[in-house]
């Protein structure tokens, strides 16, 4: 009989901030030398533990053992002495420092660099070439590429001595192709003997790579599965606390005459710098245009463009039977009077004020309205009767119109923009990344409502860095590479490969039936391979 | 020939003397702004340490005294500055205008109520300032052509603070660049997340350099008032540490181009000495206000475009907070 031998053993991790019970009695076992992914809805306590573990905050009760000693972990320092490393979803990278500089940070090795240099540069060589992560390491950081950046991050949390690897999020800013990549690191990774942790809300990674999988729900522990056992309804089940349908359940589209239709445009930025290239697309009536991409390839400056924020530099726009271009722009508060609305992609920025109170967020662009605005004075009643009105019909909790719109979940304050830009009955509706750090229910709701707003005949533009959105909700799909339209496809002639190759703008463009026939058939492969 | 040569050598002279004080308070603001905290309140430290080392000086008749107390005087705004942004995550301009007010305040009050002077303090006689500095062979060597003059005028005959300050900035690029010290300072400054995720201390960090910051600063105050001068007069700072400040950031905050931009502020101060009362052919004589205000209206010029984009290290100006 053998003994089984963990890298990690959490006993009754307790952790409250104020009256939020962020971890009640968390316990958690990962085996030596395992993919352990832990999943959970935003607030559930995933972030929590991970900082626990890793010395960011201290456990109010608890236990933590690292490959059998027990350690109270004050700060960082002792877990990266203990063996754990930590790649943030936010990388932890000083942008104008070298790869090399950004490695040896904390541990320089002395009080002078050359000596420390030297040595790292040597070490990381080898590392790299033991675990299939090679970078430039005189490269700034601001020169690499997302992928290439987080390969800095894994390299770093080596180089500090982590055996076991936790990612927060790691795939949520990488194309398809770079995630495969990511993954391949974390076989070869895992064949070395470092156990790796994941922290993702992505069910279709945790099945494809994990070998078990922990599901936390209101700062407790709810389930342990092997993967192997498992299925994703039973998954996105146990997250939620009830059934949820995953895929989005719609009709076929009942297509109409064009709403928008934007010829050769193109956005040069304050900079100089080409945002957009020469885009041209229609948007019908009852139908949903999914753009993909991969994130800053010219969605934002896509949405800010047609809802009139920023200005055009060539080409024009026609909507709803106005025309804009270079010389005549149209300001969003006349677009939204012609019946455009926009949920910014940013709700924070853009969508809502954080200090304004719910029912101010709530009126943010339609202030002048005349059902609550009589000239000089906004009504306080109408203004929070507004909002009661919008908070009821897009079911956001709490339905308090005083609370600030700070206090709210990403999932509500999506829900009130939503509600806002949704309840007037615009016949064009902007969308960008609507389920962007939205809890699983809430991305349910939120995509029925997108597709009821497609039946009953508007036009809907979807911006998403998510694939899986894109494909599910959309219709049709056009995809962003560098600014430029690198490719249209049917959603249901879309898969992740094809996409994929066409955010990185790598299909052929001689004879596309024919590469995306190849990429239909090596994208089941590799389905299959992933299903093993 | 020689004339010309007399007159350039002078005013150059006259710019090292002026730009000495201007080089170590911006070496102690590119400390604590590499750090990622605005340091707005070199001019209060400055002033703060001229008012110590010359009151020092005077009471206890030694130069180094003065020095000694300069700093501690220094260091001590310098943690107020600390406490206020770091500790308790204060706006930083604000913490830094109010250690200059504090300060401008301060030494009067307290300059009138120990040496009843009407806020000076009293004269410093030479055995109590720095003074100038002889280098061996001066004499001897001042007849080659040229160098000999150069060597005499220029760089011999220094208080041995300037000499500091000039020994100061290899000394400064040496620890910011090459010094473990140095590349945490850097990243201190640029993603304070990204240092204590390496288990490092942000708070800690950021203290040290205020803490090096206000000893480069203490020196400052210490040449104005002891060196420069022979006593403490009121706002005897004069802007110095804005000017600083701005060579600062007109030297992108790295050390060689802040001293050179430190250099040119300091010229055109000696310039605007010299060229007072300088009858120019069709022109006639410049009005001295015109010239004293040249190194602002430069500055402000410079400032407003002409060097391009300075990128000020990116977390400068905010208070590090430990997110959930």
């Amino acid at each position: 009989m053998t003994m089984k031998k963990f890298a990690i053993e959490l006993t009754d991790i307790d952790k409250r901030f104020g009256a939020v019970h962020a971890n009640n009695k968390v316990c958690l076992q990962v085996t030596e030398g395992n993919i352990h992914g832990i999943i959970g809805e935003n607030g559930a306590g995933k972030s929590t533990l991970m900082s626990i573990l890793y010395g960011f905050y201290q456990a109010d009760a608890g236990q933590i053992d690292v490959l059998g000693n027990t350690y109270i972990f004050t700060d960082s320092h002792h877990a990266i002495a203990a063996g754990i490393g930590m790649v943030h979803q936010h990388f932890m990278l000083v942008e104008n420092f070298t790869v090399l500089e950004n490695v040896i940070l904390g541990t320089e090795g002395g009080a002078l660099l050359a000596h420390g240099l030297a040595a790292a540069r040597k070490e990381l060589t080898r590392l790299g070439e033991e675990y299939g992560l090679k970078v430039d390491l005189d490269a700034t950081i601001d020169t690499l590429s997302v992928g290439l950046q987080q390969r800095v991050e894994i390299l770093k949390a080596l180089y500090k001595g982590a055996k076991i690897l936790i990612l927060d999020e790691p795939t949520g800013v990488l194309t398809p192709q770079e995630t495969a990549e990511l993954f391949r690191i974390f076989s070869t990774l895992k064949q070395q003997g470092v156990t790796i942790m994941l922290i993702t809300h992505k069910l279709r990674e945790i099945m494809s790579i994990t070998d078990q999988v922990s599901v936390m729900r209101a700062g407790q522990m709810v389930a342990h599965r092997n993967t192997c056992d498992t299925d994703r309804e039973e998954l996105a089940e146990l997250m939620v606390g009830r059934k949820v349908l995953l895929s989005v359940d719609k009709g076929a589209a009942n297509v109409r005459a064009p709403l928008m239709r934007v010829s050769r445009l193109t956005v040069v930025d304050s900079q100089g710098v080409e945002r957009l290239k020469d885009v041209s697309f229609e948007l019908r009536a009852g139908e949903v245009l999914g753009v993909a991409g991969v994130s800053g390839n010219g969605q934002t400056e896509l949405l800010e463009a047609l809802a009139g924020i920023i200005p055009i530099t060539q080409g024009h726009i026609e909507v709803l039977g106005m025309e804009m271009d270079d010389k005549h722009p149209l300001t969003p508060d006349i677009l939204r009077g012609l019946g455009l609305a926009h949920v910014p992609e940013d709700r924070h920025r853009m969508g809502l004020i954080t200090d304004f109170s719910a029912s101010e967020s709530a009126l943010l662009g339609y202030h002048t309205d005349a059902n609550i605005n009589s000239g000089v004075w906004l009504s306080k009643a109408k203004v929070d009767a507004n909002c009661q009105q919008l908070m009821q019909a897009f079911d956001v909790r709490p339905a308090d119109p005083q609370l600030k719109s700070a206090n709210f979940s990403g999932g509500n304050q999506q829900k009130l923009i939503l509600a806002r830009e949704m309840e007037r009955n615009p016949e064009v509706l902007l969308i960008g990344q609507p389920t962007r750090g939205v809890d699983i229910g809430a991305i349910e709701f939120i995509h029925q409502r997108i597709i009821a707003m497609r039946d009953a005949g508007k036009a809907v533009l979807l911006v998403s860095v998510e694939l899986e959105e894109i494909m599910s909700v959309s219709d049709r799909i056009i995809v962003l590479c560098d600014g430029a339209i690198s490719g249209r496809i049917n959603a249901e002639d879309a898969d992740e490969r094809t996409l994929g190759m066409m955010m990185a703008n790598a299909l052929d463009p001689i004879d596309p039936l024919q590469a995306m026939n190849d990429a239909k058939s090596s994208s089941n492969r590799t389905a299959q391979e992933l299903d093993l | 020939m020689s004339d010309l040569l007399l007159t350039l050598l002078l005013t150059l002279d006259a710019t090292l003397r002026v730009s000495s004080p201007l080089i170590l308070a911006a070496m102690a603001g590119l400390f604590s702004e590499r750090a990622g905290v605005v340091d707005i309140g070199l001019e209060g430290k400055m002033l703060a340490a001229a008012f110590a080392a010359a009151s020092v000086a005077a009471v206890f008749g030694s130069p180094w005294l003065g020095l000694a107390a300069a700093i501690v005087a220094s260091c001590c705004l310098a943690l107020l500055h600390g406490f206020a942004t770091i500790t308790h995550r204060g706006d930083q301009i604000v913490s830094g205008v109010a250690i200059n007010i504090l300060a401008a305040g301060l030494t009067i009050i307290l300059g009138l109520a120990w040496f009843h002077q009407g806020g000076l303090t009293p004269a410093l006689n030479n055995e109590s300032r720095f003074l100038s500095i002889t280098l061996p062979y001066a004499e001897q060597l001042a007849f080659i052509p040229v160098l000999g003059p150069i060597y005499k005028e220029l760089i011999s005959g220094h208080n041995i603070l300037v000499y500091v300050a000039f020994a100061v900035v290899p000394l400064v690029w040496w620890v910011v660049f090459r010094t473990r010290f140095g590349l945490r300072l850097r990243a201190v400054g640029e993603n304070p997340k990204a240092v204590d995720t390496a288990g490092l201390s942000v708070i800690k960090l950021r203290y040290q350099a205020l803490i090096v910051g206000g000893i480069l600063c203490g020196i400052a105050g210490a040449y104005i008032g002891t060196a420069y001068n022979a006593q403490f007069t009121r706002d005897m700072t004069a802007g110095q540490g804005f000017i600083a400040l701005a060579a600062l950031i007109f030297g992108k905050w790295r050390p060689l181009t802040v001293m050179l931009a430190c250099l040119l502020f300091g010229f055109l101060d000696a310039l605007a000495v010299r060229l007072q009362g300088v009858q120019i052919e069709g022109f006639g004589v410049i009005p001295v206000q015109l010239i004293e205000a040249a190194p602002y209206i430069l500055t402000v010029v410079l400032l407003a475009g002409f060097i391009g984009r300075a990128i000020p290290p990116k977390a400068v100006g905010t208070a590090y907070v430990k997110e959930r």
